[in-house]
């Protein structure tokens, strides 16, 4: 049997391709760990290499399907440590970040943070990130773990520039000191609440707090990767084991640990981009669908890399193919990455998937693709091609499953 | 002779592939290891060859697909499909239950009986899978 893991978590260099995945696992060579590898191990995690470190794809207890079900009914801990942790500091920290990215982190309240992308002059995406504007005078910074070296590369060159030019700022990575731990799912609050004197619902989605956990000092930031309610929280690694711990231990509801297959079926359920799959340096955010992303007050300065042809492409010409969501119309395997979409009425390949799964909460497979503008209107039917044989999808909204994201009340 | 009492014997074999196969006869029983259903995790979909369809050794007949993973299934023997475990189609989860058993996935007819002495018996196969967990 050849074997390769749900395409989605393809992008990593070493993609493992057959069954001899635990060869890789234990074939750790230069594959980075991170504190909680001996933890992951103890707890039963397969660790697989993603993005240059070894982290769990899945725990021995719970399938899958069981880790995705915990997540949405219950909460679930991901370890999120290899991902690139950056504080960016100085007087001018908000023109280099901004220098590098779609966001108005100026206009960002103090605490609150967005999602963005670092962009290419071609209008391409080098990374989507969360940059959170801190009231303690720095930026908080996390981006992909698969596009860490890039990622350091594009900001010590900013920095560099700027500096040569007499500005003000300079970066750390996080890398050696903290970890960062995503607590996920509908009890999260409850579950943290237990070890935060502050009251969690006075924090909203994508805002952001220094806080005491456990004696540690720590960084809580009200997001997540699921579609569910969530935290991220920044740990010094001497003591996220004993966090880990206190999450787990939480009396009234279960709390479990999940690996990268469930992040995995959960973002898609909830719409969420995987880099690497379902954006990179080819696609465009107004392809992407990340429109949204490109803040006003950008628009106006047009400062911003590619913004000639991300501009053109949101006010005189629509690009040509659009990032969409696929549900499958009937039983059948699941399309995956790579998978061509047809036409039904021509046969002709219109695109093709990006990221695809059964979906654990709505048992009916699911897909993101790139297809022709022409072909993306929610409710278009089309045919996935998988293994010569030809399925029936139709173009769904995303999220597939609503979000559940702690929003302020409107007014 | 040798042929005869290699043939009556119920021992399970299995390819590098992770495919086990049991012969019964001009029959052999085709299936994937536990080693193979664990690595894939929650099966959601199987897909078999059709009946009468012939392979050559190792070709590729059907897929496997998990949750995570897609998972081509090859032949680890030559030969004509004579029947798929069709309850599969319904309960594909029967793989990680019992792969040895109800979870197998076809029989076929096998063409060159010396293929069958290129498969691993239960000691090589076990000794294959520590190999290869331990490179």
């Amino acid at each position: 049997m050849a074997y390769r893991f749900g395409q989605s978590i393809r992008t990593v260099k070493r993609a493992f391709r057959s069954f001899h995945f635990s060869a890789c696992l234990l074939n750790e060579g230069n594959a980075g760990r991170t504190s909680l590898f001996e933890f992951h191990k103890r707890n039963g995690g397969k660790m697989v290499e993603f993005g240059g470190y070894l982290m769990p794809v899945v725990y021995k207890d719970l399938s899958i399907t069981d880790s995705h079900i915990q997540t949405r009914e219950r909460s679930s801990i991901f370890d999120v440590s290899h991902m690139l942790q950056t504080i960016v500091r100085g007087e001018d920290r908000i023109e280099f970040i901004e220098s590098l990215t779609v966001a108005d982190v100026q206009g960002l309240q103090d605490n609150q943070g967005t999602l963005t992308l670092f962009t290419n002059n071609n209008g391409g995406i080098i990374d989507d990130l969360i940059v959170t504007k801190t009231s303690d005078n720095f930026l908080y910074v996390v981006s992909n773990a698969g596009c860490r070296e890039k990622d350091v590369d594009l900001m010590r060159t900013q920095l560099k520039a700027l500096k040569s030019k007499g500005k003000d700022v300079s970066i750390e990575h996080l890398s050696e000191s903290h970890s960062l731990l995503a607590l996920q799912g509908p009890t999260a609050h409850k579950v943290l609440q237990s070890l935060v004197n502050y009251n969690l619902n006075d924090q909203y989605f994508m805002f952001s707090r220094s806080t005491e956990i456990c004696g540690a000092y720590c960084r809580v930031t009200r997001c997540g990767y699921t579609g569910e309610d969530g935290f991220e929280i920044s740990i010094p690694n001497e003591k996220v084991e004993e966090i880990t711990e206190a999450l787990l231990n939480y009396k009234e509801s279960k709390v479990a640990l999940a690996g990268l297959g469930a992040r995995d079926t959960l973002r898609l359920e909830a719409g969420l981009c995987l880099y690497g799959n379902d954006i990179d340096e080819t696609t465009t955010p107004v392809e992407a669908g990340l429109t949204w992303t490109i803040a006003k007050a950008r628009r106006q300065r047009a400062d911003f890399k590619g913004a000639n042809i991300i501009l053109k492409q949101i006010k005189e010409s629509p690009p040509s193919r659009k990032r969409i969501g696929l549900r499958a119309l009937t039983t059948g395997p699941p399309a995956r990455g790579h998978v061509a979409v047809l036409d039904p009425n021509t046969n002709e390949k219109v695109g093709s998937i990006t990221s695809g799964c059964p979906s654990p909460s709505l048992k009916q497979n699911i897909a993101m693709a790139y297809v022709s503008t022409g072909v993306s209107k929610t409710g278009t039917k089309l045919l996935c091609d998988i293994r010569g044989k030809q399925y029936e999808y139709e173009v769904s909204k995303m999220p597939f499953v609503p979000a559940k994201y702690y929003m302020p009340p409107k007014k | 002779m040798l042929m005869d009492f290699f043939l009556s014997l119920t021992e399970r074999l299995y390819s590098e592939k992770h495919e086990w196969v049991e012969i019964d006869g001009k029959l052999g029983t085709i299936g994937i290891t536990d080693y193979a259903q664990e690595a894939l995790g929650d099966v959601v979909y199987v897909q078999l060859p059709d009946i009468g369809a012939e392979f050559a050794k190792d070709d590729e007949v059907g897929a496997v697909e998990s949750v995570k993973a897609a998972s081509e299934v090859y032949t680890p023997l030559s030969g004509t499909i004579r029947e798929v475990n069709t309850k599969l189609e319904e309960k594909p989860g029967l793989i990680n239950k019992a792969c040895y058993t109800d979870g197998w996935l076809f029989k076929l007819e096998y063409s060159k009986p010396d293929e069958i002495k290129s498969l691993m018996n239960e000691g090589a196969y076990q000794e294959y899978v520590k190999k290869a967990k331990d490179s």
